[in-house]
C-alpha cells in the first residue's frame, strides 16, 4: 500500500522536485511551475490521507531503511537505531500549516516574482527545500535528524531572504539571520551531544524513556529552550525578526512565519515529550510564560512607532508568538496538578495551539497584502501610501480580514483562540490575562494606524491597479480558510486542535509507540 | 590575475590527475575507509581550484561550463533520492542491493579482513551520488568566486 509510506512521501516528493527543478527549468517556466505545484499538492494529499490514520491510531511510526515501516526495534535491539518519523496529533496539526502556507506562498510567488529574470529556478528549489525542512522538523522522531532539518530550513530561508541581493539591505538581514540560526543550531547540536553522551540514543522516544533530569540534562534543556526560542523569535532573541521578515520577498516572509512555528513546535516537543513530567514543570513553565509575556509586550510596543509596514507586521509576529508561549507555558506549569490541568491547563494549551494555526494564517495574509502593496507602489513606507482602498479593493478586503483577526475582534478566528487563552490564563494568574488583553488592544491600535494611513484617504495621483491574479489567488486561499475557521471554531478545535493537545500531554503514548510496551 | 609561472603550471599539470584520482578513490571507498562522498567531492573540486590558480581564470572558464556542472549537481542529487525511492517496496531508503549478489551485493565477511569493495548495497552508490553533487556544487562556487573577482578587476 502506498499510503503506508505517506510520512516518507510527504518529504520525498518536494525533495525530488527540488533537486529536479534545475533540469525542469530547461523545458520552460510553465512546465517547471506545474511540477513544483504538483509536488506540494502531493504532499498536501498525503498529509490529508495520513490525518485520519493518526486520529484513529494515535501515533504513527515510520522507520527509514527498515524492512517494514512499523519495525522500530529489529530483533535483538532494545533501542531504535534507525531514523524514525513519529507522527502524532501535534505533528499532523503542524503539517496542515506547513502545507497550506507552502502552497499559497508558491501560487503568490508566480505573480509576485513574475518580473524577475534570473534565479527563479533556484528560488523554487529553495522554496521546496524550506517546505521539506518544515515537514521534516515536524515529523521527525530523532533529535539529530531534527537538527539536520533545522539546518536545511535555516540555509534555505537564509538564501531566500537574500533573494533580492542587489537591492536594499537584504544581505544584512540574511547575514543576521544566518548568524542567529547557526548559533541556535549549535546550541541544539551541543544539547543533542549531551543526550547522546549520556544515553547513547538519539531517538526522542528512547531518550524520553531513560531521561532523569540531572544537571547535564538541565544544561541540555536550557540550551534547547534558548536555541529554539531564538529561532522562534521570542523577545530577548528577537533582533533578527524585523530585519529578516522585512527584507524577504513577501511569500518567503509568510513561509518564515511558518518556519518559526516549526521551531516553536520543536520547543514544545522538547518540554512535553522529551522531558514531560520529569521536568520541574512549575519553573520551566514560568520561564516560558515570562518569555511569552516579554515577547507580547515588547513586540507590540516596538510595533506601534514603526513606519515600515513589513517591519511593523514583523514586530507583531514577535508579539503574537508571545501568546502561544503564554498559553503553553501555563499548561506546562500546572501539568503535575491533574485537577488544575483538567480545569484550565488543557484549555490554555488548546488556546495557544489553536492560535498557532490562526496566527500562521492571518499573519501570512497580512504579509501577503503588504507584499501586494509593495509590488504596486514600490515602497514599504507608510508615509508614502494613502488611498490604496480606491485602487486595490480586494487587497483592502484581505487586509481588513487579517487585521481584524490579529486584533481579536469577535467574529474572526483570532478572537476564538485569544478568548480561550484569556479565560484559562485568568484562572491561573489574573495579571497575565490582563497583560494579554492590553496587548491585544495595542495590536488593534497599531493596525488601525496602518489601515488609516495606507488604505484610507484621497485617491493617489499614481495610477495603481489591483495586484495580479496569481497573488490574489494566493491571498484568497488563506482568507477563505480564515473565514471557515472563524465560522466554525468549535469544530476546528474538536477535530484538529484537541488531538494535538492530547498528543502533547500524553508522553507515554509517544514513547510506547516507538519503544514498544515500556 | 594572469596565469602563473611555467614551474607552477607544470607541477599542477602533474598533480592534477593525482588529485582527481585520490578524490574518486575516497568517494568510491566511502563505505570502507574514512572519507566518503562529501570529502572526495571536495578534493576533486579543489583540483579545479588548483587549475584556476595556476592558469588564468578566463581560460579555465572556457573549458569548465557552469551549465554542465549544474546538470551534474542535479543528477547527483536525483540519483541519491532515486535510490531512496527504489527501496520503497519495503521502506523509503531501504537497502535493497545489500547481500543480493548484484552490484555491490556481497555479504560482509566476519572478523578482520582487508575490506571488500563489492559490499554494502546502495551505500557506495549513494556515496557516488553525493560525490557528484559535491564536486559540481563546490566547483560552481569556486568558479563563481573566480568570475566575480574577474568582474571586479575589469571595473578597476
Amino acid at each position: 500500500m502506498i499510503f503506508e509510506h505517506a510520512p516518507a512521501l510527504i518529504i520525498a516528493f518536494p525533495l525530488l522536485t527540488s533537486f529536479a527543478v534545475p533540469i525542469l527549468n530547461r523545458f520552460g517556466e510553465k512546465f517547471r511551475n506545474f511540477f513544483v505545484l504538483l509536488s506540494l499538492l502531493f504532499s498536501l494529499f498525503f498529509v490529508l490521507t495520513l490525518a485520519p490514520q493518526v486520529y484513529s491510531h494515535g501515533v504513527i511510526v515510520y522507520t527509514f531503511g527498515s524492512t517494514s515501516p512499523g519495525i522500530t526495534l529489529p530483533s535483538g535491539y532494545s533501542m531504535p537505531i534507525r531514523i524514525t518519523f513519529t507522527i502524532d496529533g501535534m505533528s499532523i496539526f503542524m503539517a496542515f500549516i506547513a502545507s497550506i502556507v507552502s502552497i499559497s506562498g508558491l501560487i503568490y510567488s508566480w505573480g509576485f516574482l513574475k518580473k524577475e529574470r534570473v534565479g527563479m529556478d533556484k528560488f523554487y528549489s529553495l522554496l521546496l527545500l524550506m517546505s521539506v525542512g518544515m515537514y521534516g522538523m515536524i515529523f521527525t522522531g530523532d533529535l539529530f535528524n531534527m537538527f539536520v532539518f533545522l539546518e536545511i530550513l535555516s540555509i534555505a530561508s537564509c538564501a531566500l531572504i537574500a533573494f533580492w541581493v542587489h537591492k536594499g539591505e537584504t544581505s544584512e538581514a540574511a547575514f543576521k539571520y544566518m548568524v542567529v540560526s547557526s548559533i541556535a543550531a549549535l546550541f541544539m547540536l551541543i544539547a543533542v551531544g549531551i543526550f547522546y553522551g549520556q544515553y547513547n540514543a538519539l531517538n526522542i522516544a528512547a531518550i524520553a524513556s531513560m531521561i532523569n533530569y540531572n544537571l547535564l540534562d538541565k544544561i541540555a534543556l536550557s540550551l534547547l529552550i534558548v536555541g529554539l526560542a531564538m529561532k522562534a523569535g521570542a523577545v530577548p532573541m528577537h533582533m533578527w525578526v524585523p530585519d529578516a521578515y522585512g527584507q524577504a520577498p513577501a511569500p518567503i516572509t509568510m513561509m518564515l512565519v511558518a518556519a518559526s512555528q516549526a521551531s516553536l513546535y520543536a520547543l514544545f516537543r522538547t518540554c512535553f515529550t522529551l522531558f514531560g513530567l520529569r521536568l520541574d514543570v512549575a519553573m520551566v513553565g514560568w520561564i516560558i510564560i515570562i518569555l511569552g509575556i516579554l515577547s507580547m509586550f515588547v513586540g507590540v510596543t516596538m510595533a506601534i512607532p514603526q513606519k515600515d509596514i513589513k517591519k511593523l507586521m514583523a514586530y507583531h509576529s514577535v508579539s503574537q508568538t508571545g501568546y502561544m508561549l503564554l498559553g503553553v507555558g501555563v499548561g506546562l506549569a500546572v501539568m503535575n496538578d491533574p485537577i488544575a490541568f483538567q480545569t484550565y491547563g488543557m484549555k490554555a494549551m488548546e488556546g495557544s495551539i489553536f492560535h498557532i494555526i490562526n496566527y500562521a494564517l492571518y499573519k501570512g495574509l497580512l504579509f501577503l497584502t503588504a507584499g501586494a502593496i509593495f509590488y504596486k507602489l514600490k515602497t514599504r513606507n507608510l508615509d508614502e501610501m494613502g488611498g490604496i482602498a480606491h485602487n486595490m479593493p480586494l487587497t483592502t478586503l484581505f487586509f481588513i480580514i487579517g487585521a481584524l483577526a490579529i486584533a481579536g475582534i469577535p467574529p474572526l478566528n483570532g478572537f476564538a483562540s485569544k478568548f480561550l487563552i484569556y479565560e484559562s490564563v485568568y484562572r491561573f494568574n489574573p495579571l497575565l490575562s490582563i497583560i494579554a488583553m492590553v496587548v491585544s488592544v495595542l495590536t488593534l491600535a497599531s493596525f488601525v494606524k496602518v489601515f488609516h494611513s495606507a488604505f484610507m484617504g484621497p485617491k493617489m495621483k499614481k495610477n495603481v491597479r489591483e495586484a495580479p491574479r496569481a497573488m490574489l489567488l494566493g491571498m484568497a486561499i488563506i482568507a477563505i480558510l480564515i473565514i471557515i475557521f472563524s465560522l466554525f471554531p468549535a469544530m476546528v478545535v474538536r477535530t484538529i486542535v484537541d488531538p494535538a493537545v492530547i498528543a502533547l500531554a500524553n508522553q507515554g503514548n509517544y514513547i510506547s509507540a516507538v519503544m514498544g510496551g515500556i | 590575475m594572469r596565469e602563473m609561472s611555467r614551474i607552477v603550471r607544470t607541477v599542477s599539470h602533474i598533480m592534477f590527475p593525482f588529485v582527481i584520482m585520490f578524490g574518486f578513490y575516497l568517494v568510491v571507498h566511502g563505505h570502507l575507509t574514512p572519507g566518503g562522498g562529501f570529502q572526495g567531492g571536495a578534493i576533486i573540486a579543489s583540483g579545479l581550484a588548483l587549475l584556476i590558480v595556476a592558469y588564468s581564470r578566463s581560460r579555465v572558464k572556457k573549458v569548465v561550463k557552469k551549465e554542465v556542472l549544474t546538470t551534474i549537481e542535479s543528477s547527483g542529487l536525483l540519483m541519491f533520492i532515486g535510490l531512496a525511492f527504489l527501496g520503497i517496496g519495503a521502506t523509503f531508503f531501504y537497502n535493497f542491493l545489500a547481500n543480493s549478489g548484484i552490484i555491490f551485493g556481497d555479504s560482509v565477511a566476519y572478523g578482520i579482513n582487508p575490506g571488500n569493495l563489492n559490499t554494502a548495497g546502495t551505500l557506495p552508490l549513494m556515496s557516488i551520488a553525493v560525490g557528484l553533487e559535491v564536486l559540481a556544487g563546490l566547483s560552481i562556487i569556486i568558479l563563481m568566486l573566480a568570475i566575480g573577482s574577474l568582474a571586479g578587476e575589469g571595473s578597476r
